[in-house]
């Protein structure tokens, strides 16, 4: 009687628990941020303070730090110029080459998305060094063009092969219908097929802004001028000092930098979801 | 209008011969079936005829016009494809205004057009709808309707009713034919069930093994089958078929019935029939069991209806019969019919 009661509410408080205890995991990154953008120098050295609260008044000196004497929100702004031109890129070039894959090239397909999908993992910390000679070359140095042209070399992998999965998803006699109905396949691809896949085309927005927002080999090697900096750069480089850390300005621009995309990947979670998941059941 | 013609027409997939050499022409407003077992190539050739597929050989004429190098839009066919293909993104208005928006038609006169081809269909109701919210037997509509829409010269229906249950079918059935004999837009309609094809079509194209077998009205290819494979595909139970010296002796299960029920006397073929088992279908009796005397031990089937009021049990041995008029003859080693006659 009283039993399956009880263990019906020892099932909820053990999924709340788990629940529970991931959120406090991945908000806690958020909260130290936070916290300690506004907190008093002093107040974080004191070894005997208790770090976690505020021990000393809160103080906005560190925000001021921030945007008045770096070039923070040169940054930012550099960041997102960046940004948004390689999400257009990625687009224009992962779309077609995914919807190929996905159709057109028949037994060859799989091999290729697989090769392409190895090219994603090449390091970095690898290609950096041929990638300086090609921005050398091309006379990019210190510009954010360079960096425009190489982030593209890891998304592209990534998002085709993600948009393949997606386009193979879609049942062909959808396209078909739709060029029955009057289409070429080109016009297909862009009344049906984009509109279905809307889902993955938001995941590979979202990813390839992370992936700019975050990537440091590139940005550190290609950009020498603080005012060509992108924030992850730039936020390391003239705020640790030596071994001096500006913690509470360093804190106060991770925290500005991630809340948008945190934003962004909240609004859409459903859809990212279906994103990575996607073809995974039939 | 327009009629659709192939000419020895063949499909090559690596080295599976899905479509060999097809000739068929339809005529003026007709409704052509293409029938046959899975995997003969039914689907292959009707994409052919839509421009979904590149034949590897022969010529296709829509309209007198070879268009084998037209891609589909320039075909003037509509297509229902058997999973109905709707665009799921779209409301059930949009997916009828597809056509029509991509044929360039000016926006103030797409509603109107919609309106009838739901009209035609009775969906008026379910406009707003998207394809997600719609049973089986309303998307089978909005397909039809997305059909008709842009008026056609051929409608191509790869088994549209083969998602729908048993009783929907049979009324989807009725309605498909008379819309079509309303509108009068020749068509060509693949299914694997016989008793679609025998409904429906003014003709019946029955295919194996990537070829055309007959092609004829279902009575001509029900009552006058053309080769062996036609005789055993259509009819349930399919026609027997014994052996006897150099040819093959083929009747239907309906015509086998005990010697005394045949009231209207005739030219008779008598043959004892050992049964072994009855099945009660309400209407029918279907009796297996295997012949005695000049065929010893062939098996067949007979198919008495419940009105032929003859005593038959299982275990006996009696008398049947079949009208000589309804034995057909097959060539043993081609299969194909034969007028020669048993000595
Ligand atoms: N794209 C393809 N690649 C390779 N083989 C194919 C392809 N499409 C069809 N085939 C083969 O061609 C043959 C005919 O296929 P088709 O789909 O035309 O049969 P069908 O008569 O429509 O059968 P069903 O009644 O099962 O739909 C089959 O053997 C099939 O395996
Ligand atoms: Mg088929």
């Amino acid at each position: 009687m009283a039993a399956p009661a009880v263990r019906r509410w020892g099932l909820r408080a053990g999924h709340l628990g788990i629940v529970g205890l991931f959120t406090v995991f991945t908000a806690f990154p958020f909260y130290w941020m936070l916290i300690t953008t506004f907190k008093r120098e002093t107040d974080l050295l004191k070894r005997a303070n208790n770090p976690f609260v505020y021990n000393e008044p809160p103080t906005l000196e560190n925000v001021r730090i921030l945007f008045e004497e770096t070039l923070y929100g040169r940054w930012l702004a550099n960041t997102l110029f960046v940004g948004l031109l390689v999400v257009v890129i990625t687009l224009l070039l992962s779309l077609p080459a995914g919807y190929a894959l996905a159709r057109l090239t028949g037994r060859w397909g799989e091999r290729l998305g697989i090769g392409i999908f190895l090219t994603y993992l090449v390091p970095p910390t690898l290609l950096f060094i041929p990638m300086a000679r090609v921005i050398g070359d091309l006379g990019l140095q210190d510009s954010l063009w360079s960096l425009v042209l190489v982030y593209p070399s890891f998304t592209v992998p990534f998002c085709t092969w993600l948009l393949m999965g997606f386009f193979k998803a879609i049942p062909p006699d959808l396209e078909e219908a739709a060029m029955i109905d009057g289409h070429s396949r080109l016009g297909a691809f862009v009344r049906v097929v984009v509109p279905i896949s809307v889902a993955g085309i938001l995941t590979v927005v979202i990813f390839t802004l992370t992936l700019v927002m975050q990537e440091f080999v590139y940005a550190l090697t290609f950009i020498t001028a603080a005012r060509n900096f992108t924030v992850s750069v730039g936020v390391p480089t003239f705020l640790v000092h030596g071994d001096v850390y500006f913690w509470g300005s360093l804190m106060a621009g991770a925290f500005i930098s991630s809340v948008p995309i945190a934003i962004l990947y909240n609004l859409f979670v459903d859809r990212f979801i279906a994103g990575f998941t996607v073809g995974a059941v039939k | 209008m327009a009629t659709v013609e192939a000419r020895r027409v063949s499909k090559q997939f690596g080295d599976v011969r899905a479509v060999d050499g097809v000739d068929l022409s339809t005529r003026e407003g007709e409704f052509l079936v293409l029938l046959g077992p899975s995997g003969c190539g039914k689907t292959t050739l009707l994409r052919m005829i839509a421009g979904l597929e590149r034949p590897t050989g022969g010529e296709i004429l829509i309209g007198g016009q070879v268009v084998n190098d037209l891609p589909p839009r320039a075909r003037r066919i509509a297509m229902v494809f058997q999973s109905y293909a709707l665009y799921p993104h779209m409301s059930v208005f949009r997916n009828i205004a597809f056509p029509l928006k991509a044929a360039g038609m000016p926006r103030a006169e797409i509603p109107q057009k919609v309106e009838w081809a739901a009209a035609l269909f009775g969906i008026e109701r379910l406009l707003e709808r998207k394809p997600r919210q719609l049973s089986g037997g309303e998307r089978q509509r909005v397909a039809l309707a997305r059909a008709v829409v842009r008026e056609p010269a051929v409608f191509l229906l790869d088994e549209p009713l083969s998602n729908l249950d048993a009783k929907l079918r049979a009324s989807a059935r009725d309605e498909l034919q008379q819309f079509q004999r309303r509108i009068g837009t020749t068509t060509i309609y693949v299914t694997h069930d016989q008793v679609e094809a025998m409904g429906l079509g003014d003709r019946i194209a029955v295919m194996e093994g990537g070829r055309v077998r007959q092609i004829g009205t279902p009575a001509e290819v029900y009552d006058e089958p053309a080769d062996t494979f036609v005789a055993g595909f259509l009819g349930s139970p399919p026609t027997n078929l014994v052996e006897a010296a150099d040819v093959l002796v083929g009747f239907r299960p309906e015509h086998f019935l005990p010697r005394e029920a045949h009231t209207d006397g005739g030219n008779l073929t008598t043959l004892p029939f050992h049964i072994t088992r009855v099945e009660y279908l309400g209407a029918d009796r279907i009796l297996y069991g295997a012949l005695e005397g000049r065929f010893e031990g062939a098996r067949v089937v007979a198919r008495l209806a419940t009105t032929v009021e003859a005593k038959v049990q299982a275990g006996r041995t009696q008398d049947f019969a079949v009208r000589a008029r309804e034995l057909k003859f097959f060539d043993k080693v081609t299969g194909l019919r034969t007028t020669a006659r048993v000595p």
